[in-house]
């Protein structure tokens, strides 16, 4: 099981779990699991079958450039944050 | 001083200091930089900009202008096509509202901020286009601008941007429309992050000790030496090329092609040499502008800034109104920290605060913490990246706070923080755990340096200790290494080259194939001539542009591996290549070197080239610790550094001068920071103080030699450990600085800088209180 920690500004939708555990391979299926267990917090999250923009997807501590099609492991750790640049 | 955790793993070229492979062009003034272009034909642009910091644009008049002989092209913003106000992600992680951006090079319905660009012409000469911009004319309604964050915010504040995206908007970053021709609220918060780890009101409760202050910082410029300067000739056939300075090649291009509605493919932008950037060469400024006049001219058209307009238009970064509370037990353990950092974004969204957000506490374990960030809009020059973007201006605050703890229970500052300090695992705000780090190791460094063992004696002297963290970035890199028959090597990467990649990525080459460095010429290619590679920033060019030249090495040797295999009748698996020689192992004795290879090349097969395109993972963070030594005069407030330490984990130093340089660089921009530099406005917005004459850079007077340690814990994620090492070194200076102007003076300073003004108004507010 993946563990997704829920960011701190959407812990309203999840009605202050800030993290679970979740079967799943990709982070689409992430956050399919999600909107599952807390509906409306998809939208959050995605737009037009994309992150978010501006938002970004670390599994495993690694910021993600696959975005929803990133594999996620068995003992994953997921993290949806602002998307950062350096200088 | 370099100290490696990991002494055993032995190289070649990797941690040697060849001399820079630019270094020739660049002392006999040969190098070209973006002013140095000239092209026949070529026309001038010259840029109007508003004299008002906020404005409503009623009407623009360019005929008097236009009818100016010597004049061929004039535009205004209703020039730039119409481009949609969400996001857009240029391939980099790197998000952009192209509407704000487009208003930023040619302002629409709407000035922002004094400086910002009303219209632009094209003319046979400078002069005359200079002369030019008089006769446009521009009917303005002129509007209260706000030039602070506690302004921006305050009830009833006039409103920037009419349409921004509401702050309640849970995951969006840096503004933008949530769909075109939205406009549900006014608000001049762009943004609103909150990251929360644990119970910050459990873990206070916990606290012997809770100490709560306020900071400030000014704005300051990134002060690169080389002004932005942009040629584009929009040619017959349609297709644009640009010559201009910036971090990224294909940033500009895909930028300005986004803005322009252009195809990517139909814009070639060629990188020139690059006089500094720091993060402030990352946006499109001038590019879409010199296109337009292009355009309508038919000619080449040459955009440079003089530098007040580098300061009032070219980004500076955040300003910063910062709240932050820390809890200790009487043991010196942190028990939680919680605070609010509202950063400056100028006149359109994008501040750094998110990052100043996420690294604030991230040297530290602490179980329960909060942080808030707030993007304020004002009425100034929309911020860009300048170092570590958000990192240092939120360690002013964290770093101080700390340090007055430390005081406060007794303990040693280094001490203190070795208490606390993150590890593998520990968790930061955001929750993400660290994976190795060397943190502690840069504490025992800076604790067993000579530095920190030479006891201070004087008067009005004080030692100030500070801890930095910084991310690193990564990103898509490409590669080409071609075997010349002299055994040499042509070698064109993506990353414009602002501290040294040219170099280091010609080690990386150099250490697969056991070859000499010298052997290697590198070239930094224009968006036609290499793969797509991300903009030089987050420290990354080293970390990726070495990874993809690495990988280019190892595919030609892998190539001349079966050259060297087919010339002898041998399977590939039966040749060696070690130290620049390829044996054949059924066969003692038999051996080709890899220049008589080389030079083979067209008997074996043909032409030997290497490619690599790669997307590597694993950049891993960087720490830093900071050490110290002021004296304060009492009598004027001025601050003189006696002595400056920076330790940090570099990973592995792939060209340790320019590792050190790198860090001597962000010190003294830190320096400059810390005590100097800030960009003062008069009440209407308008800049007090935009040349180098007013605002006040740091001098070799003001910067000692600055002492290095390297400590080399290598980052398994990268093939030589190493890690990005250009940012950190700005995050602890103004901490380590403030830290020890309040041990000198045993006053506490809680707003930069720390000009002479303040701290002797300091020092005089201690006395009175007495």
């Amino acid at each position: 099981m993946a563990t997704v920690f829920i960011p701190t500004m959407l812990l309203p939708f999840t009605q202050g779990t800030g993290r679970l555990e979740l079967e799943a391979a990709t982070v689409a299926a992430v956050i399919a699991g999600l909107e599952e267990r807390f509906p409306g917090i998809r939208e959050h999250l995605v737009e037009e079958e994309r992150l978010m923009p501006g938002l970004a997807v670390a599994v495993d501590g690694e910021l993600s450039t696959f975005g929803l099609r990133e594999r996620v492991g068995p003992r994953s750790e997921v993290h949806f944050l602002p998307a950062l640049a350096g200088g | 001083m370099t100290q490696t955790a990991e002494p055993t793993r032995q190289f070649s070229v990797i941690g040697t200091r060849p001399i820079r492979p630019d270094g020739l062009e660049k002392v006999t003034g040969r190098a070209r930089y973006s002013a140095d272009i000239n092209l026949p034909g070529m026309l001038y642009g010259k840029i109007l900009r508003s004299p008002h910091a906020h404005a409503r644009i009623k009407s623009i008049d360019l005929s008097g202008a236009l009818a100016m002989p010597g004049v061929l092209a004039a535009v205004s913003g209703k020039d730039l096509p119409a481009v949609s106000g969400k996001l857009v992600d240029q391939s980099e992680n790197a998000f952009h509202n192209l509407k704000f951006m487009g208003e930023n090079c040619l302002a629409d319905e709407k000035a922002r901020y004094v400086g910002h660009a009303i219209a632009a012409v094209a003319a046979t000469s400078p002069h005359i286009a200079e002369q030019a911009l008089k006769l446009i004319k521009v009917d303005y309604e002129v509007l209260r601008p706000v030039m602070t964050a506690a302004d921006s915010m305050a009830e009833n504040a006039p409103v920037i941007i009419e349409d921004l995206v509401p702050e309640a908007t849970a995951t969006r970053r840096a503004g933008g429309l949530r769909s075109d021709g939205d406009r549900r609220h006014n608000t001049n918060i762009a943004n609103r992050f909150v990251f929360q780890t644990g119970d910050p009101a459990n873990g206070f409760e916990a606290a012997d000790i809770v100490l709560e202050r306020e900071y400030l910082t000014s704005a300051v410029h990134q002060g690169y030496i080389e002004p932005q300067s942009a040629t584009a000739w929009w040619a017959q056939d349609g297709s644009l090329t640009i010559w201009c300075s910036s971090q990224g090649q294909f940033a500009m291009r895909d930028l300005t092609a986004s803005l322009l509605k252009l195809p990517a493919s139909k814009v070639r932008v060629i990188p020139m040499e690059i006089g500094g950037g720091f993060g402030a060469k990352t946006l499109v400024y001038l590019e879409p502008v010199a296109a337009l006049l292009s355009r309508k001219t038919g000619r080449p058209v040459k955009i440079q800034l003089q530098r007040a307009e580098v300061f009032q238009s070219a980004g500076p970064t955040s300003g910063a109104s910062m709240r932050a509370k820390v809890g200790v037990r009487n043991d010196g353990r942190i028990t939680a920290a919680d605070a609010t950092l509202a950063f400056e974004a100028g006149a359109y969204p994008g501040s750094p605060v998110a990052p100043g957000t996420q690294c604030m506490f991230a040297p530290y374990d602490i179980p329960d913490q909060r942080v808030e960030g707030l993007d304020v809009l004002i009425n100034a020059p929309k911020v860009s990246a300048y170092r570590a973007p958000g990192s240092p201006a939120a360690a002013f605050a964290s770093e101080t706070l700390l340090d007055e703890l430390a005081e406060k229970l007794g303990l040693d500052p280094i001490e203190f923080r070795m208490r606390n300090a993150a590890h593998e695992g520990t968790r930061r705000v955001n929750n993400v755990a660290y994976g190795p780090i060397g943190f502690i190791q840069c504490l025992e460094a800076a604790r067993d340096s000579d530095h920190y063992r030479s006891p201070l004696v004087g008067a009005n002297r004080g030692r100030g200790v500070a801890a930095g963290f910084w991310t690193n970035g990564t990103g898509p890199a490409s590669a080409v290494a071609s075997v010349n028959t002299d055994g040499r090597i042509s070698l064109v990467e993506g990353s414009p080259d602002i501290g040294g990649s040219r170099a280091t990525a010609a080690m990386h080459v150099a250490e697969v194939l056991g070859i000499p460095v010298a052997d290697i010429t590198p070239t930094v290619g224009d968006t036609d001539a290499i793969g797509y590679t991300s903009t030089t920033g987050g420290s990354s060019a080293t970390f990726k542009t070495g990874w993809a030249c690495y990988e280019a090495a190892n595919d030609i040797k892998r190539q001349m591996t079966a050259r060297a295999a087919a010339y002898w009748g041998v399977e590939a698996g039966e040749v060696a290549f070690a130290g620049g020689v390829f044996s054949n192992l059924k066969e003692a004795g038999k051996e080709l070197t890899f220049k008589k290879l080389a030079g083979m090349q067209m008997e074996t097969g043909g032409p030997i080239v290497g490619r690599a395109a790669v997307m590597p993972r694993g950049a891993g963070p960087s720490f830093a610790v900071h050490v110290v030594d002021v004296e304060v005069d009492p009598d004027t407030g001025k601050v003189q550094i006696l002595r400056y330490t920076a330790v940090q984990d570099v990973g592995k130093a792939i060209h340790p001068s320019y590792v050190e340089g790198q860090i001597q660089g962000g010190v003294a921009q830190g320096v400059g920071w810390a005590l100097h530099e800030e960009y003062r406005f008069d009440p209407s917005g308008r800049m007090l103080n935009p040349t180098f004459l007013d605002y006040r850079m740091p001098t070799t007077l003001d910067v000692p030699l600055i002492e290095t340690i390297l400590v080399e814990v290598p980052n398994p994620g990268h093939p030589y450990g190493a890690r990005g090492v250009g940012e950190v070194p700005i995050v602890p200076p103004m901490a380590a600085i403030a830290n020890a102007v309040g041990r000198a003076t045993g006053t506490r300073l809680r707003q930069l800088p720390m000009s002479p003004g303040r701290v002797l108004d300091a020092i005089l507010a201690k006395q009175a209180a007495g």
